[in-house]
């Protein structure tokens, strides 16, 4: 066996030419840059027992403990009004929820991919902040303002509006935590396209908003759904904010995440499997249609891709 | 050109006048939405917790955070993260290599399946990597006559730490490793460099930027984490309860001084490292500015 | 260092890249491999350094067969298209790299190393911008850190892929000279790849044509200019205006007359196509033997004139390029008429023609080519 330093294997002996049509390469192509076939295999199992152990066990972990009573049991637990409620929030919550950050990113990523402005570095780093924020601090910055002992809190409530530990709240940590998702998908992707669609659209005498409809969106059409697919993935699975905020309860603010959490402190882990399992579909119909989109229209997403 | 009808609006002054000369419109507009609601929803919020924590003193706030459960959570947070964000460092870049140059069966599914932190909620996450590490799970079964206890301990918290912050150095360092010329492996061999020469001093200088900037982001990401953590950590006080975590508790104890001291020390950190992450950006891009 | 090459044989899937090259390379001499892309030039390159390994066949350096030992054992210097210099280290750092991994046995002194980077700072004329890195050099100073870094390593054979393919063309002409001078300094056996026929040209002791995976033409600069071989070569090296003609016996006859007779030609009588250069045209007074065109657009360029027209007996188009004399010029208008001699021209058997130039053609075998000066 070679080792990696002593670089490549033996060639065999050179065949007779002229015999074989179609001779194997003597040395594997590209030898000056690869390494030997066992130093290969050795770092793929590696790599690969890494993501079966963090990644791949946990998923079918999920499904294994969510039929483990039988599919009765499963689909009982899908079907009990505190589940069915929690779904329904979870359902609100996102679909608002990524709608307005749809709307923010549209506008922001506008704003700054056809405008040069002073201090738009320093927008984009702003607009990044909520990713550097844990999630229970996004939960507590509303509660200082909207709980019983906020600023804002008591006197809302004497006008009958309640934010925190109600719907509004579980919303507005949402919209939190899933902030920057679409606008720095759009941002990277308009500015690669810069202005010269736009340009011409406008000098064939297209007014703004027909520009942006019949131009800019359909161009970044793909890069959209991108980012409302991460957007709408986060916003359903969020935990930390909506815990904090939502003031756990049942059938009125507990959103799916929550309510596996006390069906799992309730030691029902069957019935808090089986709530994540629907959890854990949506992550993988988000990883295929993630997929799907990097392979089919890669080049209408953005370039350069963190989340 | 004439400057846009929307630019006329309420808008920042600074920024109208520099943008006066595009002929696009709607600079006025979608600038002032962006900052209308980037104030409302995130920056007034946050300088709440600042102001809030402001009234409490700078002696307030180490009063709180100095208390020996505080500074034990803040310290697990810290720690794990750190061993998460390293452990990352060193298997993602290892996964990006492998996906990058190598070809085996199913690895358009792995990679796929990288993403599944960013995808699988929170929750999920930990109730699955406690199943799967607790002394009856499929892999604990294995660790504990060992010796190793996973879940229920600080090694569940990395274990969750890990978990989390694994896609951020994959896919930092993936597109790196994609991009790097074939050429430059090509030159150092051409030069008498072998293989592990030429791993060590050109290809892994080259994607260190990268490397790095996926380390803070994994870093940043793991030390706020909670929902994947609380379930496998067990929350012994002292011992695997994080700083997330005695936020909620200071909360529903009505804390709210306490609660603020923990999450101002946190924030301030986040910024610090957000600091870092965009100051590793514009390094490995003056580093790797220019053509070829 | 000598360098021949026997049969060597490339493929990359079902394509042919090199299709059985045999070149001998003397040592110390500049030579350019030439010809459109895909016609196997850079694999050939490549594959003398060990960055791709043949099908079969041998390369010997030296007499000794180097064809199945990798890169790093052959002590070659390679210059890449983009330079491939390492971003993170310093031009120094760069050019010191070969010598600094060497084992420890073999690697010289840290005084040393820095002796011989200095030394070859000043040989390419970049002394003093040993600390700046590549991000902070021009096109060309880049190439140059490139073609240090490579000599660093007192390479057997020094070998270039398109060395001046991403430089302007300002740069491109003086690099070119020094490249040369350069050579002349050193004496190391460098091979060039190149697409630029006038690149080849003006560098090269010997040039080798190259043509899908096969070797059209080796020879001194001059003598494949002068004569070459195949249509393929012919049309490479310059633009070419083919017209057809037809042998009777010695005789060639463009329409109906009589322009030339072929002293030494062993074509059979029948079809043939006349190659012609555009500068290779003259005009002629009536009484000379020539060809009658009509101008169909005149350009004038600096010194010369470009004249495209139509060549009355067949039909083809011309073009020509003409010194731009003043006495001339009442005669280049549109739709005049010229009368043509042809100073200097090939003739290939008709089937031979081949019309686009990057089409891979099969090997010629019993080409035959006459050349003649016409009387």
């Amino acid at each position: 066996m070679n080792t990696v330093s002593d670089g490549l294997p033996q060639s065999p002996p050179p065949s007779p030419p002229g015999i074989q049509h179609h001779p194997a390469p003597l040395i594997e192509r590209n030898s000056a840059i690869t390494e030997p076939a066992w130093v290969r295999w050795s770092l793929i199992l590696v790599a690969l027992l890494f993501l079966l152990g963090f990644l791949l066990l946990p998923l079918v972990t999920v499904f294994v403990e969510a039929l483990r009573n039988g599919w009765s049991a499963y689909l009982a637990a899908l079907t009990e009004p505190d589940a069915l409620a929690a779904i329904r929030l979870t359902l609100l919550t996102a679909a608002i929820a990524v709608t307005a950050n749809l709307i923010f990113g549209l506008a922001a990523a506008w704003a700054i991919a056809k405008f040069e402005f002073r201090g738009k570095s320093l927008l984009i780093t702003l607009i990044d902040l909520p990713f550097s924020v844990s999630p229970v601090v996004a939960g507590l910055i509303y509660i200082l303002i909207f709980g019983a002992h906020g600023w804002a809190g008591p006197w809302l409530m004497d006008h009958g509006i309640k934010v925190a530990f109600a719907v509004p709240g579980i919303v507005l940590a949402t919209i939190f935590v899933t902030f920057p998702f679409i606008a720095r998908e759009l941002i990277p992707l308009m500015q690669e396209q810069g202005t010269e669609y736009e340009q011409a659209a406008l000098s064939l005498g297209a007014s703004g908003w027909q520009t942006f409809w019949h131009v800019t969106l359909p161009n970044i059409r793909w890069g959209l759904l991108y980012g409302v697919l991460l957007c709408n993935a986060r916003a359903m699975g969020e935990f930390g904010a909506v815990s904090v905020i939502s003031g756990h309860i049942r059938g009125q603010t507990n959103t799916m995440p929550l309510h596996v959490e006390i069906l799992y402190n309730e030691y029902q882990f069957s019935a808090a499997f089986a709530v994540a399992s629907l959890l854990a579909l949506l992550a993988l119909l988000t990883l295929g249609v993630k997929a799907w989109l990097e392979w089919r229209h890669a080049d209408q997403l953005a370039a350069t891709r963190r989340h | 050109m004439s400057p846009t009808v929307f630019a006329q609006g309420h808008t920042p002054r600074i920024a109208r006048t520099s943008a006066r000369r595009s002929v696009i419109p709607g600079f006025g507009l979608t600038l002032g939405y962006t900052l209308l609601y980037l104030s409302l929803i995130v920056l007034i919020p946050l300088a709440g917790v600042f102001y809030k924590s402001a009234g409490l003193g700078l002696e307030g706030i180490w009063a709180i955070i100095s208390t020996p459960r505080v500074l034990a959570a803040l310290k697990l947070s810290f720690g794990a993260a750190l061993i998460g964000a390293t452990i990352n460092a060193v298997f993602g870049t290892l996964i990006a290599w492998v996906f990058v140059r190598y070809t085996f069966p199913g690895k358009r599914f792995f990679d796929a399946i990288i993403d599944l932190p960013f995808a699988l909620p929170t929750a999920v996450a930990g109730i699955a990597l406690t199943a799967l590490y607790a002394g009856n799970g499929w892999i604990g079964q294995y660790l504990e006559p060992l010796g190793i206890k996973v879940a229920y301990t600080p090694l569940g918290v990395i274990v969750a730490c890990t978990f989390i912050g694994l896609p951020f150095v994959v896919r930092t360092v993936q597109p790196v490793l994609q991009d790097a010329e074939q050429e430059l492996e090509e030159a150092a061999a051409s030069l008498g460099a072998n293989r592990w020469q030429t791993i060590t001093r050109v290809i892994l200088p080259t994607v260190l930027p990268a490397v790095l900037t996926g380390y803070a982001l994994a870093f940043a990401r793991a030390v706020g984490e909670y929902g994947s953590v609380i379930f496998i950590a067990g929350n012994l006080p002292m011992v695997s309860e994080i700083a997330p975590l005695l936020i909620i508790i200071k909360l529903e104890e009505f804390d709210y001084a306490g609660a603020t001291a923990v999450a101002t020390a946190m924030l301030i950190l986040s910024f610090f490292l957000l600091l870092v992450i965009n100051a590793l950006q514009a390094w490995a891009r003056r580093r790797h500015g220019g053509k070829p | 260092m000598d360098i021949r090459i026997r049969n060597v044989h490339k493929h990359f899937g079902p394509f042919i890249a090199l299709g059985g090259i045999d070149l001998d390379i003397a040592s110390g001499e500049l030579i350019a491999l030439l010809g459109p892309s895909g016609s196997g030039k850079t694999t050939l390159l490549r594959v003398i350094a060990g960055l791709e390994f043949p099908d079969h066949g041998q390369i010997l350096f030296g007499g000794v067969d180097m064809a199945r030992h990798p890169v790093r054992e052959r002590r070659i210097g390679f210059v890449f298209q983009h330079y491939a210099l390492f971003k993170h280290m310093t031009v120094f750092e760069n050019i010191a790299f070969g010598l600094r991994i060497r084992p420890r046995n073999q690697r010289p002194s840290t005084s040393a190393i820095r002796a011989r980077v200095l030394e070859l700072l000043d040989l390419v004329q970049l002394s003093g911008l040993e600390q700046r890195f590549p991000s902070q050099l021009s096109g060309g100073q880049r190439q140059r850190v490139a073609l240090a870094r490579a000599l660093a390593i007192d390479p057997r054979v020094l070998l270039l892929d398109e060395p001046f393919g991403a430089l302007d063309a300002k740069v491109r002409k003086d690099l070119r000279q020094w490249l040369r001078d350069l050579h002349h300094k050193t004496g190391v056996t460098t091979i060039f790849v190149t697409h630029d026929q006038e690149e080849a040209l003006e560098l090269a002791d010997r040039i080798v044509i190259m043509n899908g995976g096969a070797i059209e033409q080796v020879g001194p600069v001059d003598q494949v200019y002068e004569h070459p071989r195949t249509p393929f070569v012919f049309d490479f090296l310059g633009g070419t205006n083919v017209i057809a003609a037809e042998l009777r016996g010695r005789r060639l006859w463009i329409g109906d007359r009589d322009i030339a007779v072929l002293h030494d030609s062993i074509h059979p009588s029948g079809p043939v196509d006349v190659y012609v250069r555009p500068g290779d045209l003259r005009l002629a007074d009536d009484t000379a033997p020539g060809i009658q065109v009509e101008i169909q657009t005149v350009h004038r360029a600096g010194p010369i004139v470009r004249i495209t027209a139509r060549t009355e007996a067949t039909g083809q188009p011309l073009s020509i390029e003409l010194p731009h004399l003043h006495h001339d010029v009442p005669c280049f208008t549109v739709g005049a008429r010229l009368r043509l001699r042809l100073m200097q021209f090939s003739v290939y058997p008709r089937s031979l023609h081949i019309p686009e130039r990057t089409l891979p053609t099969p090997i010629l075998i019993g080409r035959e080519r006459t050349r003649v000066h016409p009387y």
